[in-house]
């Protein structure tokens, strides 16, 4: 940054999050990151699931008794839909990738797209997971 | 004494870094297994969850389950490993913090996936039992 040569013309900067407008598609960006740091969180419980596991019959209880608690519920249906919104927009982000998707009107569509789906996925795996007997 | 320097000298630094191309394709592809994994995982994780210590332990038992369950923890924690230091570089200004940081992100990340895949092999190849 200092290396740049006197007179030389300012580098252009990029906007602050303050200067925008509040849009669908600056949520699910802002929301990607988000859930993606949720999800940190949410894959170290899958880590300490192993280590139940691997610590016996006793400890797996335990770890699972916790995640069964009302606290551990929430928990885990937070980390779902996480889980389900930044896949979806995770798609969208592969589909950029290819250069497809940018049109303004595509963009907002498939925002609110990644947003329900996130909500809807989780919301059907978790009517379906008692329906099947877990939980 | 910029007057000396050639325009090649002065435009230096100033371009990306240029190793920045291997995070990217890693971040994609690893992005692309998840799509497949996660969806096993969870399918996975409604059948695990309607069980006990015995279901969990006979179901790690199967080769693939095995196979995948690593896959999943390995893609996860390279996948977040990338997305975490993405995040930790655009908003930690300060090189102490940031160096810090970026250095625990790359203990949690391959500490997680080592214990992770112990875990499962453990109990896959071994078992289970203490």
């Amino acid at each position: 940054m200092a290396e740049a040569s006197p007179g030389a013309r300012a580098r252009p900067l990029s906007p602050h999050l303050q200067v925008w407008r509040w849009h669908v598609t600056l949520a699910a960006s802002i929301l990607h990151r988000f859930t993606g740091m949720a999800l940190y969180v949410g894959l170290l419980m899958l880590a300490g699931w192993a280590l139940a596991l691997a610590s016996g019959a006793a400890a797996y209880d335990r770890y699972m008794g916790l995640l069964a608690s009302i606290p551990g519920k929430i928990v885990l249906f937070c980390m779902t839909v996480a889980l389900f919104f930044h896949l979806a927009n995770g798609l969208r982000h592969l589909a950029w990738d290819v250069g497809k998707g940018f049109a303004p009107r595509t963009a907002d569509v498939t925002a609110w797209a990644a947003l329900v789906f996130g909500l809807v996925a989780a919301v059907v795996v978790w009517i379906v997971a008692p329906m099947s007997g877990g939980l | 004494m910029t007057g000396f320097r050639t325009p090649l000298g002065r435009a230096r630094g100033l371009g990306s870094a240029k190793h920045g191309v291997g995070d990217f394709i890693g971040q994609r592809v690893s992005a692309v297994a998840l799509l497949f994994l996660v969806a096993w995982g969870v399918w996975s994780a409604v059948i695990l969850a309607r069980g006990d210590y015995e279901t969990a332990r006979q179901w790690l038992a199967t080769p693939v389950n095995a196979a995948l369950a690593s896959l999943l923890a390995l893609a996860g924690f390279f996948h977040m490993q990338i997305g975490m230091r993405a995040i930790i570089e655009d908003y930690i200004g300060r090189p102490t913090s940031r160096t810090g940081l970026l250095i625990l992100n790359a203990f949690v990340c391959w500490g997680g996936a080592a214990l992770t895949v112990v875990c499962l092999l453990k109990v896959a190849v071994g078992g289970g039992a203490i």
